[in-house]
């Protein structure tokens, strides 16, 4: 079944802002796929995006939609869930965003369980300001304020989000946009925090600098590094060195969701008498 | 029958604010506003409100911006180096034009300073702390019972405005607890944002009309329904960003004057004892007490002293100060801090009258004798 996109698009604020080939614009196209398929309204979502080239996805998408601070966007998101517990609330930033300007957030958004998605539009660099190095990019790599190859460690999204509490996370690519999707939806399924890191592309700012400028060439190199998680069990070390691995990480609904947690202080749940 | 209550001013604040209709909180630890998140613990629950501790100031006034974007009427408090942080979502509020109550309980600084200790050294910051081009309300209560009023009407100012409004309270008023008399509810007056004449399709956050340069702004009832963009970025009508120089020009404007042109209703003070003086001192906040019991011991002996309290202490009231200039020889300013406010009436008084000023940073209030000696020598 095709997905009607344009109805989920602001169509006057076309075309998109992002660079011809970049990733960004598959992420985008993957989640909205996955709220086609959940049938959610649109006036029970909210886009909430921090600064940079991602968050600027929040402008395009014909939903509730803020547009907030560098790094600030999972404490707007915060608010908004727990003002209206039965929206939909989507953080979509970047990886400098989200965390190194705002890890703080997202740690302790990870720790509190507050049912929002948190799509880590991953691109190992700070595209919009002009190719620095950000908390992901791989070591060795070459970046605007890293010109001699990189010598910071990177993060893992999935272990720092696993390590904070967070009670989905999963990892998927623009390289296989319809396993993306699915762990989209199954994050914006998941009652309580969900990370996806979402590896992008920036052929512009990243890949010209490493040999990869060609966008279609980055896609492939994605498609390179990356295992699911199905098939990485069947590799061995030396095989898995390097790569990234895919797929759901972690699903526990069985820890109570924030917003809930906060409703329940408010409305006790009324003892029963046994006669 | 009045209601007494025995509270200090961060309580007082906190229990204005629910009434006020605040129904979002969030904040993070920090001396001396801690009764204000404590309290408020406690009671959003109670009436159906949220109240969040997160994990840093910033987080607490964006998370308190974005509910208000969600439609509810929010707060956040803190003090000096807290308000530090919150400058850039203060930003923000002002640019998206999100009412939002912020409470600054003063204390020494910079730096961390003094924690306990009572100051007005944030007079500036109020002002100024946020980068760009803006304009901020500040109201400075002097008294326990308008550490009550006050709240109210920063909400009011707020939701009528659609800005961030500061409360300047500091560490003595905070912590001061006295019965207090508080006005019954039914006679004070709450203001609510102004909602959408227009049907969700055909909404535009920051559409004005020709009588109104304040854009309606959906409330939590209405807010689902209401499907809007709002960014940081400079913008049109539409909320979304535009860099067309005549469009941000009239924009950054729009958000100053929409404050400016509605003194009348912003600006509030006190004139005590002034019509027959030849002194006049001008002070706010809990300094005001030491200037006044000063005034009465002045005149006790025969020196015809009044003063002159900014109660909304920005806008500077310019004009105010400007017609002291006119009446006074002589003003003296006093205020908890190495010289802030002062600048402001320099600027009004435009060389008419002669300065003088009471200034102290030490974390110990002012004294009335203190205030007393520099009338003295004034009217020799």
């Amino acid at each position: 079944m095709s997905v009607d996109y344009p109805r989920y698009l602001r169509n006057d604020k076309l075309p998109l802002y992002w660079c011809p080939g970049c990733g960004n614009g598959i992420v985008l196209k993957a989640l909205i796929g996955a709220i086609d398929e959940l049938h959610w309204e649109k006036n029970d979502i909210v886009m909430v995006s921090g600064i940079g080239c991602a968050a600027r996805g929040s402008g395009y998408v014909d939903f509730h939609t803020l547009h907030t601070l560098h790094g600030r966007a999972v404490p707007a998101a915060t608010a908004i869930k727990m003002c209206h517990p039965s929206m939909h609330v989507i953080v979509f930033s970047g990886d400098g965003d989200m965390l190194a300007i705002g890890g703080n957030h997202f740690i302790h958004a990870c720790r509190r369980n507050i049912d929002i998605t948190m799509v880590v539009v991953n691109n190992w660099i700070y595209g919009m300001t002009g190719g620095q190095y950000s908390p992901t990019t791989p070591p060795g790599s070459k970046a605007s304020t890293m010109p001699r190859g990189n010598i910071d460690s990177n993060f893992d999204v999935v272990e720092l989000a696993r390590g904070a509490g967070a009670t989905f996370v999963a990892r998927g690519s623009v390289a296989d946009p319809i396993s993306l999707k699915n762990y989209l939806r199954k994050g914006l399924e998941h009652k309580g925090i969900s990370v996806i890191d979402a590896l992008s592309t920036c052929h512009t700012q990243w890949g010209g600098r490493n040999q990869l400028g060609d966008p279609v060439q980055l896609v492939e190199h994605i498609r390179n590094i990356t295992v699911n998680r199905s098939n990485a069990g069947a590799l061995s070390p030396e095989e898995l060195q390097g790569k990234m691995i895919t797929g759901i990480f972690h699903q526990d609904p069985g820890k109570k969701e924030y917003a809930q947690a906060y409703y329940e202080l408010s409305h006790p749940v009324e003892q029963t008498v046994v006669v | 029958m009045a209601d007494v209550q025995i509270m200090n001013g961060n309580q007082l604040i906190a229990e204005a604010a629910l009434l006020a209709g605040c129904r979002f909180y969030a904040g993070y630890p920090i001396t001396p506003s801690s009764e204000i998140p404590e309290l408020l613990a406690r009671r959003m629950p109670e009436v159906g409100g949220i109240f969040m501790q997160l994990e840093d100031e910033i987080a607490s006034i964006v998370a308190a911006a974005a509910a208000s974007y969600a439609g509810y009427k929010s707060m956040t408090a803190s003090s000096g180096p807290g308000i530090s942080l919150k400058q850039e979502g203060l930003g923000m509020a002002c640019m998206m034009e999100l009412p939002l109550v912020i409470v600054d309980v003063m204390r020494g600084g910079p730096s961390t300073g003094l924690p306990t200790r009572a100051s007005q050294s944030d007079y500036m910051q109020a002002r100024w702390g946020t980068h760009g081009d803006h304009m901020i309300i500040a109201v400075a209560p002097g008294t326990l019972l308008e550490c009550y009023t006050e709240t109210i009407r920063a909400f009011n100012m707020a939701e009528r405005y659609r800005t961030p409004v500061l409360i300047l309270s500091d560490a003595t008023l905070a912590h001061l607890s006295s019965g207090v008399t508080l006005p019954p509810p039914d006679t004070l007056e709450i203001v609510d944002r102004r909602q959408p004449a227009v049907e969700p399709e055909n909404y535009r956050p920051y559409e004005i009309s020709a009588t109104n340069p304040v854009p309606p702004l959906p409330n939590r009832e209405n807010f689902p329904r209401y499907r809007f963009h709002m960014t940081g970025l400079n913008k049109d009508a539409t909320g979304f960003p535009t860099e067309n120089a005549t469009t941000v020009l009239a924009d950054e404007n729009r958000m100053i004057n929409k404050i400016m042109d509605a003194s009348a209703d912003i600006e509030s003070f006190e004139h005590y004892q002034l019509e027959d003086a030849q002194v006049a001192v001008i002070a706010y906040g809990s300094n005001a007490n030491a200037a006044r019991v000063a005034i009465k011991e002045a005149r006790a002996q025969g020196l015809k002293v009044g003063m002159f309290r900014p109660i909304t202490v920005w806008p500077f009231p310019f004009q105010q100060v400007m017609e002291l200039g006119r009446k006074f020889k002589h003003i003296i300013v006093s205020e908890m801090n190495l010289g802030q406010m002062i600048h402001e009436v320099q600027r009004a008084l435009q060389g008419r009258s002669e300065l003088h000023s009471v200034l102290q940073a030490a974390g110990t209030p002012i004294r009335p004798q203190q205030i007393l000696q520099k009338i003295r020598e004034v009217s020799a």
